[in-house]
């Protein structure tokens, strides 16, 4: 197996476009797993973590944050949390201290796995996903369209990700995901919600509930349309039990280890009602203060 | 060829690309304090410092490594032998049973301490949650951080 | 590991609390490990397990692995020198599998090469033909349905244990039924399986391993290599935890069948997948029980049917039956008594020791009972169980009367005034169920509070012959007196180095108090006597006791010595004498069978009682859970050692919230479905709450320094009092550990009782 360290984003395109089947490695915290147990044997692994830029984030202009692929969670939390609060209670989640100080959002995205912590996040805040390849240059990937199967996404086998653009927080966001246990644990479900007060909308979305984490379409179209956006309101427990219900028919979960498809079901409609109050709560009392 | 520093010391070691950082302490450094307790980054044993901060060497491929440094168990303790003050707070709260999992804790407490994730007894055991104790050596383990951390903010 | 220490007599005796002399090592790292061990000549051993629950061997063609480069040796069952098959207490598992399989992982083929991966590559390049068939994988319909296949040899009944105490009426003015069941929990020790084996001069082996017991792992690898036992020479290598997963061999005979091979050092470390399948676990347990009561709260009588799945092989699942049997009413007064407990024969994981070892089911089934008696006769939990609770001189199921301190009214009353936490109105995630995945702000969330009572049996009960052997040596080393404690218990993190140490100390003051006294406790191996199994909380009691008594035997040389030898400090008796050593065996007093039919007998050597307290904070929508905080009465006897002590009931109370809340095996028709740690989930380290102790030493008087046995006690009670402060906060009946979420959030509307 080779080994390949280019020095520079240039070169690494260059290298995944000579050999496409290359597995792009961040911090390794998936693809290592994978090699420990012998799950994958890839012909070549292509280390992105002397490319320095990767490492970085910045404020585009535009206005929004371009986060680069090789930022770890635990930076996301210190660096981002103001900003982006969905996707760093997220990075909160992963794993441990440990995971967290080496694992990445492009690695997450990479990997693409239905229980991945920080894909709901994203498509709650319609982020969208910077590839690049030496051929093609360029290909902005909106979240939504790019979880295409378990452990599949978006990408063409030349191009890597460069980076994820997201629009800092116009609204209170939250993320909350159910596991068995207090601390490092994979999630059962999970569910991300941010609030557009600007466009009178959300984003809603669901993670390990389906094949792929996907954004829960009818909650949203539901609070655009039924919602008192001018926050002058609470709203209505009918209305929230809608919004949870609507939530959970997104899912399509099954049974495993980890939790019944009934259980997932019925705990993405409570985190639904829960983090909607939550946000809820939070936006009528920046609209009245 | 790949080149690191561990405890100070320079490596230079022909790796294999699939082999664990984790794997070269052990099997081609002889540094056996690391310990492997589940290949899966779900237990902690593996802990080391790498530039300064808190990883697990089982999910680290050892061929990233090149150019950084590597602080392991072996090296915490003095040039002369003198216990680093984690060291003597797990001896004197008896932080431990079987002590497999104490070499992995003391390098997550001393990054728990730097990154000063100390500040009342609850925000210890989050920062701590990456470590498992099958022995159940917790209540001692807060204790020892707390010992070397200094007390609780009020 | 030699492990030495100084100090004088008093202060580092027993009852001080010295600091363990392995933890320096422990804390630099240098503590080597079975796993640790490094030969610049060695082999890497690995392991072909079978796929299959249940199967035909047809063919085994290893061919392929041989042809390897770096390959030494591909060994199958035809290879084994001696017996083929091992056991605890009965042989009846194959050191490797002969013409079929019978649970999932059990080893078929080994393999020694140059390089662990090479090995392993070689294990998957032996191609085996099996011809799978039928697994049986319900214990309840091995047992009864007399058309169910047979996976033991004699069929699937491993031991049936009756109990029968007076007559069992048809009715009390109070009755309570239910069904429990307890999940497969494994010990998950965080140091996987290993050891290395080491060809010898004369033909034998030496072998450094981690395990329980040194003595009984030499008498089941040396039939089976076909050596006297004094060829095989076994060495403690330092244990990665055990908590009863390391009383059975795992890859012992496997490498030593090798390094005799190859005549290389052989190593073998399992990987934690691998250590899931190279274990027995806790017997799971299905329970029905039946309990009556006068109105005032009385227990009338107690009728019981416990089904224990043994899996596929016997290990020590009569024992384990045993207990479940004679303690399966708890610590309780019932004059009436019907139980049956069955140890069953089945496709699925073998089954063996873990930490509480059959006392652990039963307890949280006759807990939960207690429970729902409490609320049918009105009563407080804490209430009932006073006005049952045994005393010394109560009569337990099996007729032995309980004749040492048993303050458990008193134990409970105790625990009832502890102050209780505040309540959660915390904004910290941390301290509400989820934790910072953020599930709740506080909606949804109760308090609960419940109580659990734990009964369980020190040391090997039903007439085993148990004993522990120690050497002690006081010699001059250059001109101090010097203290030498050798035996062969296994140090598995308990702390029972330090206490051997500071037993030695307390007897042998008058050297000790010279202020240059050193004692040594000299590793552990088989050159000297049995010291029984580091189990059954049993290695201060017995291991301790043998230490004491050569202690006492050496004090006696030494005074006859003084006595010939007036005005002679001990310095300058051991210069003119030389050094003096004796050996003792040390013997609880005997104990004897159940009665087959009605289980009666004094079985039990000591019972020890623990009592918890939980206090919990449940999500109820989610079906999530914080505990917020235990505590625990217990009573030891006597404090060898206070932190040591205190360390094995924050341990076992950690591993009964992971029994009551999280870990589980999930065996699905015979094969496991979450053998890694990112799905067997055990509690870190913000799981574990806080605790509140004391610790009574009411001494028994049977035993050495009154001291009882203290590891396994708060193992049994801390799941039922989880599980009952969960059942307080949710109104759901739960009669199934581990508790899972949807046990709650998906619960009927109407709770079940």
């Amino acid at each position: 197996m080779d080994f390949l360290r280019p020095a520079t984003w240039a070169e690494a395109l260059a290298a995944k476009a000579a050999d496409p089947t290359a597995v792009p490695i961040q911090g390794g915290t998936d693809v290592m797993v994978e090699i420990n147990f012998d799950v994958r044997r890839p012909p070549a692994l292509l280390d992105l973590t002397a490319i320095g830029e990767l490492g970085d984030w910045e404020l585009t202009a535009d206005g929004l944050l371009r986060v680069g692929a090789g930022v770890p969670y635990a930076r996301i939390i210190t660096e981002l949390g103001d900003r982006l609060p969905g996707l760093a209670q997220a990075s909160r989640t992963v794993g441990s201290p440990q995971i967290r100080n080496r694992g990445t959002v492009g690695g997450n995205l990479g990997a693409a796995s239905p229980a991945g912590d920080a894909h709901p996040p994203l498509l709650a805040c319609d982020a969208v996903i910077e590839a690049e390849s030496a051929a093609r240059g360029t290909r902005m990937i909106p979240a939504t369209g790019f979880y295409l199967g378990v452990k599949r996404n978006a990408l063409e086998p030349d191009e890597l990700i460069r980076a994820v653009h997201l629009r800092p927080a116009t609204g209170p966001q939250y993320f909350s995901k159910v596991g068995t246990r207090n601390a490092m644990v994979i999630a059962v479900c999970s569910f991300a919600l941010a609030l557009h007060p600007g466009e009178r909308r959300l984003g809603a979305a669901v993670g390990s509930a389906a094949p792929t984490p996907l954004r829960a379409r009818a909650a949203e179209e539901f609070a655009a349309r039924e919602f008192d956006w001018s926050g002058a309101t609470a709203l209505d427990p009918a209305l929230l039990a809608r919004f949870g219900e609507l939530a959970a028919e997104a899912a399509s979960p099954i049974d495993d280890v980890r939790g019944t498809a009934a259980y997932r079901r019925h705990a993405i409609a409570v985190l639904a009602r829960r983090t909607l109050t939550w946000a809820w709560n939070d936006y009528r009392g920046k609209a009245a203060a | 060829m790949t080149a690191f520093e561990v405890n100070g010391r320079k490596v230079d070691l022909e790796v294999d690309p699939r082999e664990s950082l984790l794997a070269v302490l052990q099997d081609r450094l002889h540094l056996y304090g690391t310990k492997k307790g589940c290949d899966h980054g779900q237990c902690g044993a593996c802990t080391v410092h790498l530039d300064g901060r808190r990883v697990v060497s089982c999910l680290t491929l050892a061929s990233q490594v090149e150019g950084r440094e590597v602080r392991t168990i072996e090296g915490v303790a003095g040039e002369d032998g003198t216990l680093h003050p984690l060291q003597r707070a797990f001896i004197d709260n008896d932080a431990m049973q079987c002590g497999y999992c104490t070499p992995g804790q003391i390098m997550s407490g001393l990054a728990c301490i730097a990154e000063g994730h100390t500040g009342d007894d609850d925000e210890i055991r989050e920062y701590m949650s990456g470590n498992l104790c099958r022995c159940g050596a917790y209540v001692g383990i807060v204790a020892a951080i707390r010992q070397v951390a200094g007390p609780a903010e009020a | 590991m030699t492990q030495t220490a100084r100090g004088t007599g008093s202060d580092l005796g027993v009852g001080a609390g010295v600091p363990r002399p392995d933890g320096l090592l422990k804390v630099t790292g240098e503590f080597a490990y079975s796993s640790d061990l490094y030969l610049a000549d060695m082999l890497w051993g690995a392991t072909l397990r079978s796929p299959h629950p249940s199967a035909w061997i047809r063919a085994v063609d290893v061919g392929p692995a041989l042809a390897m480069p770096g390959v030494h040796a591909v060994l199958t069952h035809e290879d084994v020198p001696g017996e083929r098959f091992y056991g605890l207490e009965h042989k009846d598992q194959p050191v490797l599998a002969i013409d079929q399989v019978r649970y999932q992982g059990e080893p078929v083929a080994i393999v020694a090469a140059d390089h662990p991966e090479t090995a392993r590559r070689a294990a998957d390049a032996i191609v085996v033909t099996y011809e799978p068939r039928e697994a049986v994988t319900d214990p309840r319909r091995a047992l009864f349905d007399p058309g169910c296949p047979k996976v033991g040899p004699e069929g699937n009944l491993v031991r049936h244990q009756p109990v029968r105490v007076g007559t069992v009426p048809p009715t009390a003015e109070v009755v309570v039924t239910g069904e429990y069941e307890v999940g497969m929990q494994d010990q998950a020790f965080l140091g996987p399986e290993s050891g290395l084996a080491v060809p010898a001069e004369d033909g034998g082996v030496e072998l450094f391993v981690a395990t329980q017991w040194l003595h009984v792992d030499q008498d089941q690898i040396a039939p089976c290599l076909g050596l006297p036992k004094d060829k095989v020479r076994l060495a403690l290598a330092g244990v990665g935890g055990a908590f009863g997963a390391r009383e059975d061999l795992s890859m012992q005979v496997h490498a030593c069948m090798l390094a005799l091979r190859t005549g290389r050092p052989v190593k073998f470390v399992y990987g934690r997948e691998e250590s899931f399948f190279g274990h027995v676990h806790r017997h799971p347990a299905r329970m029905r029980y039946e309990h009556g009561a006068t109105r005032e709260g009385r227990l009338v009588y107690v009728k019981a049917e416990i089904v224990l799945d043994g899996g596929a092989y016997r290990s020590s699942s009569p024992a384990v039956v045993g207990n479940a049997a004679s303690l399966g009413v708890g610590p309780y007064e019932v004059d009436n008594i019907h139980i049956d407990a069955y140890g069953a024969y089945t496709n699925n994981p073998p089954c063996g020791a873990m930490r509480g070892f059959g006392a652990v089911q039963a307890c949280y089934a006759y807990e939960s009972q207690m429970d729902r008696l409490a609320e049918a006769c009105g009563l407080d939990p804490v209430e009932i169980r006073v006005r049952n609770a045994v005393s010394q001189g109560s009569r337990m199921a099996t007729g032995q009367v309980i004749d040492s301190p048993a303050p458990l009214a008193g134990m409970l009353r105790e625990l009832a005034a502890m102050p209780l936490p505040g309540s959660s109105c915390s904004p910290d995630l941390r301290a509400l169920p989820g934790g910072v995945a953020q599930t709740t702000h506080g909606e949804g969330v109760r308090r609960g509070v419940g109580y659990g009572v734990g009964i369980k049996n020190i040391c090997f009960s039903e007439g085993f012959d148990d004993y522990s052997t120690a050497r002690v040596r006081v010699e001059l080393l250059g001109d101090e007196p010097h203290i030498l404690v050798h035996t062969a218990a296994a140090e598995v993190g308990q702390g029972l180095v330090t206490v051997q140490a500071q037993i030695a100390r307390t007897e042998l003051a008058e050297l000790a108090d010279l202020g240059a006294a050193r004692v040594t406790v000299a590793p552990a191996d088989t050159s000297v006597g049995s010291a029984g199994s580091s189990s059954a909380s049993r290695q201060s009691y017995v291991t301790g006791g043998a230490v004491r008594a050569a202690c006492v035997a050496v004090r006696e040389r030494l005074a006859a010595l003084r006595a010939e030898h007036p005005g002679l400090g001990p310095a300058e008796l051991l210069r003119a004498h030389g050094p003096v050593e004796e050996t003792r065996e040390y013997r609880h007093r005997p104990t004897h069978p159940m009665d087959p039919l009605t289980g009666q007998g004094d079985s039990h050597v000591q019972l020890a009682l623990c009592v918890h307290r939980a206090v919990v904070d449940v999500d109820v929508d989610l079906g999530l859970v914080k505990v917020v905080e235990l505590a625990a009465v217990q009573d030891v006897g006597k404090i060898l050692n206070p932190p040591a002590l205190e360390g094995q009931i924050h341990g076992g109370s950690a591993q009964g919230l992971g029994l009551a809340l999280m870990e589980e095996i999930q065996v699905r028709d015979g094969r496991v479905l979450n053998p890694s740690f990112t799905d067997y989930l055990i509690p870190t380290i913000l799981d574990m709450p806080p605790m509140r102790l004391s610790i009574l030493e009411n001494p028994d008087p049977a035993a050495p320094y009154g001291l009882r046995g203290a590891g396994e006690p708060p193992t049994l009670s801390s799941t039922p009092a989880i599980a009952a402060a969960v059942r307080a906060a949710s109104g759901l009946a739960l009669p199934r550990v581990p508790i899972r979420p949807q046990d709650i959030a998906l619960a009927p509307a109407a709770p079940a009782r």
